[in-house]
């Protein structure tokens, strides 16, 4: 993997051509997504370049504490992203955070101890960056889920509740298909990568010249990666925001408006 | 006394749905009547904590109703919801799921015979029952937990004459067959008398009179 790619500012400046495209065929078809497409150009610019410089200076410094830093930033920002799209679960922040501390501990931890990548800067930074996102990802969606489920099903859980079963039991159903909401995007994508798109690190290492054996193992060990961080993250998070819809007596909350 | 609700309010957003209620519930079949609107779901629900008032105290055989476990309460005090709410599955794991948490030994046959239902309803998936049938699926489901009191929220509003004609039997005669307390809501001040030796009438949140069916309902 010494091969590598440089490349000119110039470029980059050149393929704001296709965000130009973008833009004017939401003009065209009136789509009105004009501005969000320029704030998201401009926005991944600034925010990129930010974090290569950050990484840049992660890995001169190769600390493990910059590293450990830098992830809990994005623990902190992921849970209060994840929090925006789950409006409908009470004190959705607390089992978000905890979901996404949990699944990149133990990601991160078990790549390292299996010894598939050397603890590292070069190596947990944006491997811990995927897994953070990913399961930012998915335990969004599954709080969401887990938000209309719950507001849409208020008289069957207190049905279930008034036969005097606990919270655990009456939520049960609507908890698991949370979950499975949650991770069944990566798991399909997962189905069809290679055949119907290449994911984005194997395109990443081919265009920075790298053997596609090479690029593909790489692939295949992130793959399963986030797999497991974003089973445990929608697990984690799910399973302790439900607690939250009822009080201590098994009563389910009034929503909040 | 099975209910004695003390100055029992409870206010939702901007609205006040029970409004100093002093009510005594004694064992029996108790009506709790009134308009739609006027709180008597609401109330229903306090009597097995699926909510709890602001203010005010409400006791059950003469203790606090807090003082209770949640859990155990509810199957000793059993709510049969307005709008039926089975689990999916066949009536029989409806009931087993029932009969489990409470700890009791489940009779399928018994429990659907009290309710009403034919013994072959027992495999019958909960998606395939009318109205009625679910209604009655819900009793005997909670029958199924052996409580001491049956809360029925508006029990025959979803039905026609015939069919609440004949949840209206299978009431009585559960009250005769088990010693078994009744508190029943609902809005029709004619299925009160039929079925309740007591009643409560309830206008905008308010207890407005108590006493037999003849004289709160005058």
């Amino acid at each position: 993997m010494s091969t590598s790619i440089h490349l000119s500012l110039g470029q980059v400046a050149a393929s704001l051509a296709l965000v130009a495209l973008a833009a004017a065929i939401s003009f065209w078809r009136r789509t009105d997504l004009e501005r969000d497409i320029v704030v998201a150009a401009v926005r991944s610019f600034i925010q990129l370049t930010a974090i290569g410089y950050a990484i840049k200076l992660i890995f001169e410094a190769d600390t493990i504490w910059l590293v450990l830093a830098l992830l809990t930033v994005m623990v902190v920002f992921g849970a209060f992203t994840a929090r925006s799209r789950a409006k409908k679960v009470p004190g959705a922040f607390w089992p978000l955070l905890i979901g996404l501390t949990i699944a990149a501990a133990t990601t991160l931890g078990l790549v390292v101890a299996l010894g598939i990548f050397d603890p590292t800067p070069r190596y947990l930074v944006p491997v811990g960056g995927m897994v953070i996102g990913n399961a930012m990802t998915a335990s969004a969606v599954a709080l969401n889920r887990l938000g209309d489920e719950v507001s849409e099903s208020r008289a069957a859980i207190e049905a279930t509740l008034a036969l005097g079963a606990t919270a655990r039991e009456a939520a049960g159903p609507f908890v698991r298909r949370a979950l499975r909401s949650g991770t069944i995007t990566l798991v399909d994508s997962t189905k069809t990568t290679g055949l119907i798109f290449f994911p984005g690190t194997m395109v990443g290492m081919l265009l920075a010249g790298a053997e596609p054996t090479d690029a593909v193992r790489l692939q295949l060990i992130l793959l399963y990666a986030l797999l497991g961080s974003v089973a445990i993250s929608a697990l984690v998070a799910t399973g302790l925001a439900y607690r939250n819809f009822f009080t201590p007596a098994a009563q389910l909350r009034e929503p909040t408006p | 006394m099975l209910f004695e609700l003390r100055d029992v309010s409870l206010t939702r957003g901007e609205r006040r749905v029970l409004d100093s209620i002093d009510a005594e519930i004694e064992p029996g079949a108790t009506a709790i009547v009134g308009p739609s609107g006027a709180g008597k779901s609401t109330l229903l629900r306090l009597l097995n904590r699926l909510s709890d008032p602001e203010s005010g105290t409400i006791a059950y055989r003469g203790r606090p109703l807090d003082s209770y476990d949640p859990l155990a309460l509810r199957r000793e005090v059993s709510l049969v919801p307005q709008l039926p709410a089975l689990l999916p599955g066949t009536v029989e794991s409806n009931l087993a799921y029932a009969a489990k948490l409470a700890g009791k030994q489940l009779d399928t046959a018994e429990c659907l015979r009290r309710a009403g239902l034919a013994a072959e309803f027992a495999e019958r998936d909960v998606s395939r029952l009318s109205v009625g049938e679910q209604q009655r699926a819900m009793l005997a489901r909670a029958l199924a937990q052996q409580p001491g009191v049956l809360l029925l929220d508006e029990p025959t509003s979803a039905l026609d004459s015939e069919a609440r004609d004949a949840i209206e039997a299978t009431l009585r005669r559960l009250r005769a067959e088990l010693d078994l307390s009744l508190v029943v809501v609902t809005h029709d001040p004619e299925q009160a008398r039929r079925l309740a030796d007591r009643a409560v009438r309830l206008r905008d949140g308010r207890a407005v009179a108590s006493g037999t069916p003849a004289e709160a309902l005058a």
